[in-house]
């Protein structure tokens, strides 16, 4: 027989009492700020649904916008082409450019410089790189265009894309690519069936973000894309309506018209639901890929 | 050290039955003495090899000889250097920068440190398994497939012979024949170290390395790949590492015992277990290193 005995061991002990209330604490404080966050986003998401919804009707899609009545097709449509040219384009060199920095890049000094710039761009105010384009785009050409619209909005989205794709292609096991390498593939080989295999869940995912991020900016679309109440199928030499400065225009200027700042809430409602979409479909491709 | 094996070639001719080995030889009847006779059936040779990462020295002046259609084991405690040869021999190396390699590697004769060998080529010949089954995120089929399309443009039906053939030789056709289609992902951890193990027969190489293909696994499948083993060689040069010294017994041929980047010894597997000439080898595989 031993003489070890366990009597501390009872939910009497002060010492594990003591932890169990503060683990209590603790809990309590993050459930409340998390509560606390999602509390205006439903607030947030109940007022669009409720003012969106009163004007939502077919009008909205199929009408251009007017002075008075119409719809917010041609915003709709242009913001839909500008979005997806931007991040196709966004895809394509974001792709390359992360798959460089994860594969061929390493730590070497121009590697570091890209990641560092990356890193600047990312958080980089949407207002400055709509300015930029500005410069170099609207400036020189000397009128708005959808072309400006869809390179400011690429430059937004290509930080996020490059960021995805070299995290995701880090997180695929070295193993597997001297695996692959092991059976006589080239570099570029290994990283098109293998690694891209491995880490394509988490591209799409961050490539759906980017976009999501994209489709309602609206400061960089003031310098470049501006606005017009036309339809414009594909012009994309010319200005290109699009939905937040159609938002913007409307609950501002046009405020003092009640169909347009209802279509302004209409279009709120539509922008939230699409990126809510976006957010969502990323998720569950990360998830399915987990499970 | 005062054990140097510098520039000293061991080669060895295989003597008579191998007492541990007939024990669990399967029924290939095989009969590896005609094919072993001397140097000159050697697959791979080394001379004089170097090997460093970094500032540190990994392989000090290694040279041995790779029998044909045999398998050699390498032994030693962790850090003794022995997988690092093994990845010597397909230049899986040259992956990573910082890494140095001098003195000479004969496949067939022919010097594979040579700059002018083409490094994928030598890879597709010289197969390895790694230590953790590494299937890609793709089909069963996929993952055999994978290798041999680098090489050949086989039609499909030839394409889905051949990873018939590759998953019968690595004893798993009957296990994954209804799941051909499945992530290879999916399959336990056996059977994905012999999905490796097809995959990389699947290319049809010369020499197959495997670098201790068994650690992961469980005793049954273990076996498996034991039995595998014993059955490749007859087509295959096999050389592998482990930390097992029962298993070098019961698969191996040939066992070269390394220690601290050195080797110490090496010779036919009863040889090296049954009375061993060097005083270290002796030591370590009686356990008594601490």
């Amino acid at each position: 027989m031993s003489t070890h005995t366990s009597t501390h061991l009872t939910p009497s002990n002060p010492v594990y009492r003591r932890r169990r209330m503060l683990n209590r604490l603790v809990m309590l404080f993050c459930v409340s700020a998390a509560a606390f966050g999602i509390l205006w986003l439903l607030l947030i998401l109940f007022s669009l649904v409720t003012k969106g919804i009163t004007a939502l009707d077919v009008t909205v899609f199929t009408e251009r916008t007017r002075m008075t009545g119409g719809g917010l097709g041609n915003a709709i449509l242009g913001s839909l082409i500008m979005t997806s040219l931007a991040t196709v384009a966004g895809t394509i060199v974001g792709v390359a450019a992360g798959t460089w920095l994860a594969e061929y890049g390493g730590q070497s000094r121009l590697a570091n410089l890209t990641r560092f710039i990356n890193d600047v761009l990312l958080s980089a105010p949407s207002i400055i790189v709509g300015l930029y384009i500005y410069a170099i785009v609207v400036l020189p050409t000397g009128h708005f265009s959808g072309w400006a619209g869809v390179a400011a909005l690429s430059v937004l989205i290509i930080p996020v894309v490059i960021r995805a794709t070299e995290d995701m292609l880090r997180l695929v096991p070295n193993t597997l690519r001297e695996a692959a390498s092991a059976l006589g593939a080239h570099r570029w080989w290994v990283v098109c069936k293998v690694c891209y295999g491995g880490a394509r869940a988490g591209i799409t995912t961050g490539i759906l973000l980017g976009c999501a991020r994209i489709s309602g900016e609206t400061a960089p679309l003031i310098f470049t894309s501006l606005n017009t109440n036309q339809w414009n199928f594909f012009d994309l030499g010319s200005e290109m309506p699009n939905l937040p400065m159609t938002l913007y225009q409307n609950m501002t200027i046009n405020s003092f018209i009640p169909r347009q700042v209802e279509l302004a809430w209409a279009g709120a409602l539509i922008l939230t639901v699409a990126i809510l979409v976006l957010n969502i479909l990323a998720r569950v491709i990360a998830e399915r890929k987990k499970g | 050290m005062t054990l140097q094996s510098s520039g000293k070639t061991f080669a060895y001719a295989r003597t008579g039955a191998n007492t541990m080995n007939t024990m669990t030889r399967s029924m290939s009847g095989d009969d590896v003495s005609t094919t072993a006779t001397s140097t000159g059936s050697a697959k791979l040779k080394v001379n004089n090899l170097n090997f460093h990462y970094g500032d540190f020295q990994a392989l000090k002046q290694i040279s041995l000889e790779i029998p044909s259609n045999q398998v050699t084991a390498f032994i030693g405690p962790s850090g003794c250097g022995k997988s690092t040869l093994l990845r010597c021999f397909n230049r899986i190396h040259d992956l990573y920068p910082g890494l140095r390699t001098d003195g000479e590697i004969l496949l067939n004769g022919q010097n594979i440190n040579d700059k002018r060998i083409d490094i994928h080529l030598l890879r597709a010949r010289i197969g390895m398994v790694f230590q953790k089954p590494t299937p890609f995120p793709m089909t069963v089929f996929d993952n055999i497939a994978f290798g041999v399309k680098l090489y050949e443009r086989l039609s499909s039906r030839d394409m889905e012979e051949r990873v018939e053939w590759a998953l019968k030789k690595a004893a798993l056709w009957d296990e994954v024949k209804d799941k051909l289609r499945k992530n290879g992902q999916s399959l336990s951890g056996g059977q994905q170290q012999r999905l490796c193990i097809a995959r990389t027969i699947a290319v049809k190489p010369e020499v197959i390395l495997l670098d201790e293909p068994t650690s992961a696994l469980d005793p049954i499948s273990t076996g498996y790949i034991e039995d595998l083993i014993n059955e490749l060689k007859q087509d295959y040069t096999i050389a592998m590492v482990t930390h097992n010294m029962q298993q070098a017994a019961r698969v191996s041929d040939v066992t070269a015992f390394m220690y601290l980047g050195e080797m110490v010894e090496c010779g036919p597997t009863d040889g090296i277990f049954t009375h061993p000439e060097k005083k270290q080898t002796e030591d370590y595989i009686t356990g008594r290193y601490g």
